[in-house]
């Protein structure tokens, strides 16, 4: 992946930037080696999208390594494991594990997301026995009585069998630093998102991408003190509003799409407000309560502030209720539905969300990818059409 | 004799018509087949009346059913997997999917989601041609399938009625852990009770609902020596085609009657005569004795051409002794039994223990075990397009029951509902050349050690 720093050199942003492109290159692998020179015997682990409770891995000394596939890697040995109507992402981290590249992860987390990721989880337990694998079930009943028990139980399992692993014992003073590590990351992932709301001509999309994406591999501190001196950087930036369209995208929560697709569609005139692009990393709406017990407030975080996703049920409410809250607070003129090929998730939830839009008025226009994909002029073209459909409208409005 | 079909297609005369073929066979129909017609039709015409009759009917998934808790509540249920094969049979779900699809459905999805879509919104009217009726309750039994909780949002938005969610853990390490059974129970008694509670107005009879467990035991152990009856020679039932239609009682509206431990007790009666004359079980093609080859088979079969594909086997003389898709609503012969002493702590067993909530690793230790046990010569996967749940890793289930057992396994691939996805020459020629490789090993012509094992399909 690389990322193009969107001016010239003297660009306040371009040295913050470059850190953070040099944060994912190699699927991020250059942080750990560096935190684990710096940590003799500490653990890392790697989690799948989307949602783990990073906070707890910091807690114990573990660094949590967000692991999004392999993007545009040559998939020779992962493709075997296999049929051609499962989406990519599964290959290509099986691709990655089997060549080498996370050698330096000492466990993966497989939260519960679908069905591939699921199977995916017992996969990993054969293929490296000698690594730690667990699959984080995800509670989908919200009573803190019963979901939130049995999610304490498993964060607590996980905590233990880490601690029997060479990690730190969970105590309620190491979980409530790293939750307020947590805390000034999310302070920090909201500015940033005020920011593309209020000056999205300062904040494209795809650098917004790589500077919370460089989080995944390195601490909630270090990452809050990165997104800070982006934000700082990029408002200090000049330059007029464009007249590009503002969008919503969304779908796009696990496999991720290529960096270029990202270009292509603010090529395309789509300013790109907000996204379910790394959600792992953002996936709370709101502070985790710093008061009280901190396993609590972990669990009631993720109970009662996590964000409505497919991989959420949504029980109360109507679906795609919060999707136009979104693009409400976003000020958008529209949505893009971006699913990966084959993701049941996004595909299943598609056509609810896009009944939302239909009964708000709201414009959509929806496509799908893969991490790999390479060619992207169908769909520049697609959203460059969109574009202008949605200025046309407003204008005849 | 008479002739008639097997499975669910109308009795014309003795034509067993597919979906591109027409075969007429002399075929007997069993007193337990006619039992289990009688039954369904008997059920569907309950259904068709709930309302008139105050009866409160709820919507549920087979994987982790609570057939003894509605039947406690004296609740009806709609299953819609059933629904979508019964239309992927009945030749009706490639239109039902084509709607769906223009309503905006993925093609890359589950085609019994979009079935139930496209029949819902073109009628509802369910396989014995009358109309089904809405949904008091969506029970989301959330087992062994991620898709399920998708389904009932999808369903949500249709019905006006409420959804009550059991998330059921997933076995990840292969086992059942006591907080992953609290759970299961803590949610049965803070919201899917309770859900039931309202919606019927009466409050749950615990004795009502032992007695139910009671007689689902009794079915289950009849069911047990029903499959276990494949491990003769030949063996008395096909375990994949036949046992789909053994599964039917106690997967869906069934469990925990009289009729399905009469049902059961009567198959079993049927089976051991056929144990006793030495005779295999019917077929499309008629009484099947030449039992050339013993398979495990892998995988939900493909419905929309159900004889076609079993036609494919039984006219190689292979005969499939066990599966894991007719485990998928219980894994009984593993040892669970429903346990009246505990109602709900063996509900959350049953919701726990089906196969597609068992752990990758584990369920190749069961496929392993069913294929040193019932003596099978071979294994075939069919993997559904439309299914991750099963599909997910069953290229790895090859390559390591190949590894482990030294037996070859045949791949093909296809899909639940939608025609599209069957390519009837391409997995017809794959079967018949697995089939003349295994044929080969016996001849001694291919070496039998693991070390070089023939694989059919896509596997690596």
């Amino acid at each position: 992946m690389t990322a193009e720093p969107s001016e010239t050199y003297t660009d306040p942003a371009a040295a913050v930037l470059r850190r953070a492109q040099a944060l994912v290159a190699d699927y991020g692998t250059a942080p750990v080696k560096a935190w684990k020179d710096k940590n003799p015997g500490a653990l890392a682990v790697g989690h799948l999208p989307i949602y783990t409770p990073r906070a707890l891995l910091e807690a114990i000394g573990v660094l949590p390594v967000a692991i999004y596939g392999a993007g545009d890697k040559d998939i020779i040995r992962g493709d075997s494991y296999f049929q051609s109507y499962i989406c990519h992402i599964p290959r290509s981290t099986i691709e990655l594990g089997l060549t080498g590249m996370l050698d330096s992860l000492d466990g993966m987390i497989f939260p519960a997301i679908c069905d591939v990721i699921r199977n995916l989880s017992g996969m990993w337990q054969m293929l490296f026995p000698q690594k730690w694998a667990a699959y984080l079930d995800l509670p989908q009943n919200f009573r803190p009585e019963v979901g939130g028990r049995f999610y304490q139980l498993e964060l607590k399992r996980m905590a233990r069998e880490l601690h029997a692993r060479g990690a730190k014992a969970l105590t309620d003073e190491g979980l409530r630093a790293a939750i307020k590590d947590e805390n000034r990351r999310r302070v920090a992932l909201d500015k940033l998102a005020a920011l593309r709301r209020d000056a999205s001509w300062r904040v494209p999309a795809s650098e917004a991408y790589l500077v919370t994406r460089a989080g995944g591999a390195i601490s909630a501190r270090e990452h809050a003190a990165l997104v800070e001196e982006y934000v700082a950087a990029a408002d200090m930036r000049t330059g007029q509003p464009k007249d590009n369209v503002r969008v919503v995208l969304v779908g796009s929560f696990c496999e991720q799409p290529p960096f270029g697709l990202i270009k292509s569609l603010e090529r395309a005139g789509c300013d790109i407000i907000s996204d379910d692009l790394q959600l792992g990393l953002d996936y709370l709406e709101g502070m985790i309560d710093e008061a009280g017990s901190p396993l609590d407030a972990l669990v009631a975080a993720f109970l009662h502030k996590g964000k409505a996703t497919a991989s959420r049920y949504i029980g109360e409410g109507t679906k795609g209720a919060a999707l136009l809250a979104q693009v409400k607070r976003a000020k958008a003129d529209g949505v893009i539905f971006a699913a990966a090929s084959f993701c049941d998730p996004a595909l299943l939830d598609q056509p609810m969300l896009e009944a939302a839009c239909e009964g708000a008025g709201v414009p959509f226009t929806s496509f799908k990818y893969a991490e790999n994909t390479g060619q992207f002029q169908v769909i520049r073209e697609q959203a460059g059409a969109f574009s202008d459909a949605v200025r046309l409208w407003e204008s005849a409005a | 004799m008479s002739l008639v079909t097997i499975g669910s297609k109308p009795n014309k005369g003795g034509v067993a018509a597919t979906e591109g073929s027409t075969v007429t066979v002399p075929v007997t129909k069993d007193a337990s087949q006619q039992r289990q017609k009688r039954m369904i039709a008997n059920h569907f015409d309950r259904l068709s009346t709930a309302k008139e009759d105050g009866k409160k009917v709820a919507y549920t998934f087979v994987p982790g059913n609570l057939t003894e808790l509605m039947g406690a509540f004296e609740m009806l249920p709609v299953l819609p997997e059933i629904n979508a094969l019964q239309s992927g049979m009945r030749g009706k779900s490639g239109a039902y999917i084509s709607e769906a699809e223009r309503g905006g459905h993925s093609e890359d999805v589950c085609s019994y989601v979009k079935c139930d879509i496209g029949m819902l919104r073109t009628g509802n009217v369910g396989p014995t041609g009358k109309t089904l009726p809405k949904p008091d309750l969506l029970l989301l039994s959330y087992t062994g399938c991620f898709t399920f909780m998708k389904w009932f949002e999808l369903l949500k938005a249709e019905y006006d009625c409420p959804v009550v969610m059991l998330h059921v853990p997933y076995q990840a390490d292969g086992q059942i852990t006591p907080e992953m059974r609290q759970y299961v129970v803590d949610q049965l008694k803070s919201d899917v009770i309770p859900q039931m509670e309202q919606i019927t107005g009466r409050k749950l009879d615990l004795d009502k609902l032992s007695e139910q467990l009671g007689r689902s035991r009794r079915a289950e152990d009849a069911l047990v020596k029903v499959w276990e009856s494949a491990q003769n020679k030949p063996s008395p039932i096909d375990g994949y085609f036949g046992g789909v239609y053994y599964i039917g009682p106690i997967f869906s509206a069934f469990r925990g009657s009289e009729d399905a431990v009469a049902y059961y007790e009567e198959l079993l009666a049927e089976v051991d005569e056929r144990i006793k004359t030495g005779e295999g079980p019917m077929t499309p093609a008629g009484v099947m004795n030449n039992q050339k080859y013993r398979l495990v088979v892998e995988g939900p079969p493909s419905w929309t051409h159900f004889n076609e594909f079993w036609n494919m086997f039984s006219n190689e003389g292979a005969i499939a002794v066990a599966s894991t898709y007719t485990r998928v609503g219980g894994l009984y012969d593993q040892g669970f039994r429903h346990d009246p002493q505990d109602p709900l702590g063996t509900l959350a067993d049953y919701c726990l223990g089906c196969y597609t909530n068992r752990s990758l690793p584990s369920r190749i230790d069961l496929l392993e075990k069913y294929i040193k046990s019932y003596s099978a010569d071979g294994f075939l996967i069919n993997s559904v397009k439309s299914c991750n749940s099963f599909s997910a890793g069953q290229l790895m289930i090859l390559r390591e029951l190949e590894k482990r057992t030294g037996v070859p396994g045949a791949f093909v691939e296809s899909d639940l509902v939608d025609p599209r996805y069957f390519g009837k020459a391409n997995i017809e020629n794959r079967l018949q050349s697995y089939l003349q490789m295994l044929e080969a090993r016996r001849l001694g012509n291919i070496a039998s050690s693991g070390s070089s094992p023939a694989v059919i399909g896509s596997a690596p």
